[in-house]
């Protein structure tokens, strides 16, 4: 059965796409840094499935070691799902340059220079889907998370992009926007309970859309409505609100 | 951040901790004065509730597998549906489960649970090869059976400390099918006699209606069965119809009931007939329909489920009917179980005889009720299932477990008294 590559794999979110797959008989590279922090989970994966898992040592802002890495996979995956977030506080990043060197870098850059190795390959194999974890937060600036969300702008924008691109090659993108998902990330905020996904529902959603061939996921899917309505309200009510 | 179990009553405010690794936990230990952990919500009352919960769903990967003697080991946040998910295809199937797959293993264990075949194979303890636990100093343990921490901790309600992994033994089975026989009796006499003749077949449960009346008292649909042998092993388990919100609590009232429990009963062709079921159908009916919870309307409900010894078990049944269809209350499920021999667990729920398990909404006069029905079981010897309960009295409650005292002193000397508690353990000084 055919690999699929999941980069930022430590992520709550990511071990329980990775079960998803996993248990639809996905062989899986799981790429992270200090990957052997995987090997309990690896073993989770191996117990629960038969399927193949194998860690990859992987630096998401180590740019030049991409293409290194990829070519050195002995099967090249059918697969690739981005997963690799990175967010501190709003007031942080605005007052320290290298943690928003370090939001842009992640959520953007990186996942940049990983996919358009991955792309070239698949457009070329004319196969394979792209799978890239964005977030509700790139929809629209706000003061509260604007650095956080207009990285994760640039990197919708990009998969948008890279979706037109590959339409003709039949290799399928699709963009995930999580609202709130109760993960490591996200403990100690108080979330609203109804608005608040649980990381194995987001997983099984984007095995789901996947699938299915769907371009843009909203998980839950409340969150197309919340950002349908904050994305119209006019920027001269806009710039006065604090949500 | 508002809490509840599964009864949705009581709801109570509190803070929230998850278990995610041995040194933030051994840290939450020590920083902590008092907590009880919280699997996944689905015993019914205030025994998992606390102003302080460690949530333990989330610290859920396998460990290994001894294909060769059917050994899993995995952690405690485990819940059994994962298991099924991946072992029922492989043909292995949990040697006791409960009602619902949607437990997790630490929960199995602290309510010792049983499930269709306690007459055979006892309570969860007795598939426990051995298990790890963190207890109140940091330390951890591990336990095996036949020793003080075993008895104290299947069964002790997560008030020993936090259970961590265990190793459990899984049956072998060459089918996803149970063939069903299902026996429709006419009164009390008549279900017993039905178990009593279906003994040897490891699972059996009755559902009981609860308003009939005089002599169709005790009235049953008996489902016994065994797993068949035909080799299908393809297991997906059933997708979900979801009740996306609580329904207005006259919902449920006594008409609906009669109407329900007509249509359940009448189904059934009269005396004997078979089928064959799948496990989800056989094992899990109500796991099938998720949040069934909300049926019985926000002011939720509770399961009010005692056992009777055998010697007193139709006597006591009997009475306790006779109230519950005079008192026109109306209990959506009503399940009657035959029980095997009791174990050696301070605080395990099951003693040989009969237990009945039935759900009230929550209504005025409904504790009344249940007060006198305690009164029943007391006279009868029998006790309350404390993964059930949300508001039985200390009196019936102490008379109903003889090792309580063993159980208080062993928390005692292990401090472990002050370190763990839930809503209940404090209502009844466990």
């Amino acid at each position: 059965m055919s690999f699929v590559l999941i980069i930022g794999a430590k992520s709550d979110m990511a071990k329980e796409t990775a079960r998803v797959y996993a248990k639809n008989g996905y062989n899986l590279y799981l790429g992270a840094r200090n990957a052997k922090e995987l090997e309990n989970f690896k073993t989770d994966i191996e117990v629960r499935t038969s399927v193949h898992v194998e860690l990859l040592e992987f630096d998401i802002t180590a740019y030049d070691t991409h293409q290194k890495i990829y070519d050195g996979l002995k099967e090249k995956p059918l697969g690739v799902i981005v997963v690799s977030g990175y967010m501190v506080e709003q007031k942080l990043a605005q007052k320290d340059w290298d943690e928003s060197l370090q939001t842009i870098n992640v959520n953007y850059t990186g996942a940049v220079s990983i996919l358009n190795i991955v792309a070239n390959d698949f457009e070329k194999e004319r196969r394979g889907f792209i799978v890239g974890v964005s977030s509700v937060a790139g929809d629209r600036g706000r003061k509260a998370n604007y650095i956080y969300g207009s990285a994760k702008a640039a990197f919708s924008a990009y998969l948008g992009g890279l979706r037109n691109r590959l339409y003709e090659s039949g290799v399928s993108v699709l963009t995930v926007k999580p609202g709130f998902v109760d993960t490591k990330m996200t403990q100690g905020l108080d979330l609203p309970e109804k608005l608040t996904a649980q990381p194995e529902d987001v997983a099984l959603d984007i095995f789901n859309a996947q699938q299915k061939g769907r371009n843009i996921l909203y998980t839950k899917s409340i969150w197309l409505l919340v950002m349908l309505i904050i994305k119209h309200i006019p920027e001269f009510i806009f710039k006065k609100l604090s949500i | 951040m508002n809490l509840v179990s599964w009864g949705m009553y009581p709801i109570v405010k509190n803070h929230q901790t998850t278990l995610r690794d041995e040194e933030e936990l051994k840290e939450y230990m020590q920083n902590t004065s008092e907590f009880i952990p919280f699997g996944n919500g689905r015993s019914y009352g205030d025994s998992a509730l606390n102003d302080e919960i460690l949530y333990t769903k989330k610290y859920n990967n396998f460990i290994s597998f001894d294909e060769d003697k059917g050994l899993l080991t995995c952690r405690a946040g485990v819940l059994l549906s994962e298991i099924l998910d991946s072992f029922v295809p492989r043909g292995w199937f949990l040697k006791v489960t409960p009602g619902t797959k949607l437990i997790t293993i630490g929960g199995a264990i602290a309510s010792d649970i049983h499930g269709k075949n306690h007459h055979i194979e006892g309570c969860f303890s007795e598939c426990i090869k051995e298990f790890k636990i963190m207890q109140a100093d940091g330390e951890i343990k591990t336990v095996k059976k036949a020793t003080n921490l075993f008895y104290a901790t299947c069964g002790g309600m997560g008030l020993t400390g936090v259970i961590l992994e265990a190793t459990i033994s899984l049956k072998k089975i060459n089918s996803q099918f149970i063939n069903q026989t299902t026996i429709k009796t006419k009164n009390l006499q008549e279900t017993f006699d039905a178990f009593e003749e279906h003994k040897d077949l490891p699972y059996s449960v009755a559902w009981i209606d609860c308003l009939a009346k005089d002599e169709n008292i005790g009235k049953c649909l008996l489902m016994v069965g065994d797993f068949a042998d035909d080799g299908d092993l393809d297991y997906k388990s059933k997708s979900k119809l979801n009740i996306p919100f609580n329904l207005p609590s006259f919902a449920l009232n006594n008409l609906s009931v009669k109407a329900f429990n007509w249509l359940y009963y009448a189904k059934a062709p009269d005396g004997v007939s078979t089928q064959k079921v799948g496990i989800d159908t056989f094992f899990y009916p109500l796991d099938s329909i998720k949040n069934w919870n909300r049926i019985y309307g926000k002011n939720g409900f509770t399961q009010y489920q005692f056992i009777l010894p055998k010697e007193t078990s139709y006597e006591g049944l009997y009475e306790i009917l006779t109230k519950i269809s005079d008192s026109g209350k109306g209990s959506f499920l009503a399940v009657l179980k035959l029980y095997g021999k009791s174990n050696k667990n301070y605080l395990s729920f099951p003693i040989e005889g009969y237990s009945l398990a039935l759900d009230f909404k929550i209504e005025d006069g409904l504790f009344e009720l249940l007060d006198e029905l305690d009164k029943v079981v007391v006279k009868h010897n029998g006790r309350i299932y404390l993964t059930k309960d949300v508001r039985v009295s200390k009196e019936t409650f102490e008379a109903g477990y003889p090792m309580i005292e063993k159980f208080r002193e062993f928390r005692k000397k292990n401090n472990m008294s002050e370190k763990f508690n839930s809503l209940q353990s404090k209502r009844l000084n466990i």
